[in-house]
């Protein structure tokens, strides 16, 4: 494989991709993770496939499409759960299948080709361009900026909203920042794992690092370690076996879980209690 | 003296037509220490949300070191009662003192301050440890460290002894004596028997303000209470008043 990706530019490609979206998985992941908001990441990106119905239908760039939407749902969540958090949930039920919905509707109505859908559903890591990376980077670097410059009050909103209102610290700008965040987060991975997928690799790798620590950098760093892991190791299967690129990086994503929580258990069972 | 919290003719209620405080007075001098007591519901943590500019009342005045409540707000500490924290959340002792302080960095000035304050409260030794693993007395030093960490004029403390043991509660009333000699304080607990011999003021919230004062009218909050089992038994408010009296000689 080191032959390969030395010959081959989409294979480095898709390489770049996955090490350059790291960063972004593991910070927006994490914050998805500790604020139970996961599924977030999925209303989200269901409505990104709406968005694409609507390039394809209005024949604009499906980027444009893609990052549109995503924008908007996140605004409409931002909006819908403004005045209580624990509503999030049912808006993000709302916007999931409305979005869906959407791009379904806009897509049986565009004429023509419309075989590349395909790609943003289930991914396509290995037609990944030099447009998207840039846009990979520059969705990290947002992200890493925002948690370096917000960290204490996004602890702060995260952990007793109650007390940073009594501190004055408004929350609602923060929320709306992070789910802009989000939706170019959604935007980024659909191109490596999929819209399907997305929310997978928003969850699984933070999940898999809360096992290993308990402050907010720690599993911030290991689940983007864990999540460039997963899309390293994805792409050498799939490049190994002729497997689809998204789904094998999910399952290694899957797999390191599973491999993390058995040990985790097992050290347990062994610790000496006291 | 000026007054450090004045509220005058306070209403308020969540719902159109139902008072959760009516016409209260309440006036908390600079310097000053008062626990207001109260049954469940009585309107306590209401009180200090209205003190903190979290919550408008329906009329009335209220001023905070002189300022409109969300002006001062910078200048308190607020020890908010303790189920709004999410537990499991990744976070540090350290993390959770440092939340007090405004900015969003985690600077190292941040940092050394929040160390500063939480070895003021004896639990340096904790800063690394989770939030979520800590005991409640260890939490509540914590929050309460997270509280004091800006430097406020007036600590607002709601239910603080609710999750510590007897032990615990000892050395937090002796903590919080202790922190009264820089900064004025408004502790509200619904446990009559939790009240502390170092308070200088006593009120009872039960809606109207039964009382306020150097010691309470028994009479009255035994009415607020609905004849409360707590306070017959414990004979708390004659305990307050007795060992208050007797204060002055030692300090
Ligand atoms: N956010 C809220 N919405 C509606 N009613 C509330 C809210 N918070 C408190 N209440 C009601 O107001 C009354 C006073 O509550 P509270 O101030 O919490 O009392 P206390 O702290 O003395 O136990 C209670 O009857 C309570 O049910
Ligand atoms: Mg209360």
């Amino acid at each position: 494989m080191i032959d390969a990706l030395t010959r081959y530019e989409f294979l480095q490609n898709a390489v770049a991709a996955v090490l350059l979206g790291a960063a972004a998985c593991g910070i927006v992941g994490s914050l998805l993770f500790v604020n139970r908001l996961s599924s977030l990441a999925g209303g989200i990106s269901h409505t990104v496939f709406g968005g694409l119905g609507f390039s394809l239908l209005a024949r604009v760039h499906p980027l444009i499409g893609a990052a549109s939407a995503s924008l908007i749902a996140s605004l409409a969540l931002g909006w819908m759960s403004a005045r209580k958090r624990e509503r999030a949930d049912a808006a993000v039920a709302a916007v999931w299948s409305v979005g869906m919905s959407l791009g379904l509707v806009f897509v049986s109505l565009a004429p023509g080709y419309k075989g590349d859908l395909m790609g943003y559903l289930f991914g396509s890591v290995l037609a990944i361009t030099r447009e998207d990376l840039a846009l990979t980077a520059l969705v990290s670097l947002a992200s890493a900026v925002f948690l370096a410059f917000q960290y204490r009050r996004i602890l702060a909103v995260s952990f007793d909203p109650e007390f940073s209102r009594a501190r004055g610290i408004s929350s609602g700008l923060l929320f709306g920042a992070f789910l802009c965040l989000t939706g170019l987060t959604v935007v980024v991975l659909m191109r490596s794992v999929g819209l399907v997928m997305v929310i997978a690799l928003l969850s699984i790798p933070p999940a898999t690092a809360r096992m290993l620590t308990h402050r907010l950098p720690g599993m911030v760093v290991l689940s983007s370690v864990i999540s460039a892991l997963s899309g390293l190791a994805g792409i050498a299967v799939s490049w190994w076996l002729d497997l689809p690129a998204g789904a094998s990086i999910v399952l290694c994503a899957g797999a390191l879980f599973a491999l993390v929580t058995a040990s985790v258990r097992l050290l347990r069972s062994t610790a000496p209690v006291g | 003296m000026r007054s450090a919290v004045s509220l005058r003719g306070v209403s308020f209620g969540y719902q159109p037509g139902r008072y959760v405080l009516r016409d209260v007075d309440f006036e908390v001098e600079t310097g000053g220490y008062t626990a207001v007591i109260g049954p469940n519901g009585g309107g306590k943590s209401t009180l200090l949300k209205i003190m903190l500019g979290l919550l408008e009342p329906w009329t009335g005045t209220v001023e905070v070191l002189g300022l409109p409540p969300a002006r001062a707000r910078h200048r308190i500490g607020y020890v908010p009662q303790a189920s709004g924290a999410v537990l499991d959340f990744p976070v540090s002792a350290l993390d959770v003192v440092m939340m007090g302080l405004p900015g969003g960095r985690s600077t190292k000035r941040a940092r050394s301050a929040a160390l500063s304050t939480m070895e003021r409260l004896g639990i340096a030794g904790l800063s690394g440890m989770h939030a979520g693993s800590l005991s409640g007395g260890q939490r509540q030093r914590a929050f309460i460290a997270r509280a004091l960490v800006g430097s406020p004029e007036i600590l607002l403390l709601d239910e603080p002894a609710a999750s510590v043991d007897p032990e615990g509660q000892e050395s937090f009333y002796e903590l919080m004596a202790e922190l009264n000699r820089t900064v004025t304080i408004v502790m509200v607990t619904h446990d009559v028997g939790a009240v502390s011999n170092h308070v200088k003021t006593i009120a009872c919230l039960s809606t109207v303000m039964v009382s306020h004062g150097e010691s309470l009218e028994t009479e009255a909050v035994a009415r607020a209470y609905g004849c409360s089992v707590d306070l017959v038994s414990h004979g708390t408010p004659h305990r307050v008043l007795g060992k208050h009296e007797g204060r002055g000689g030692n300090d």
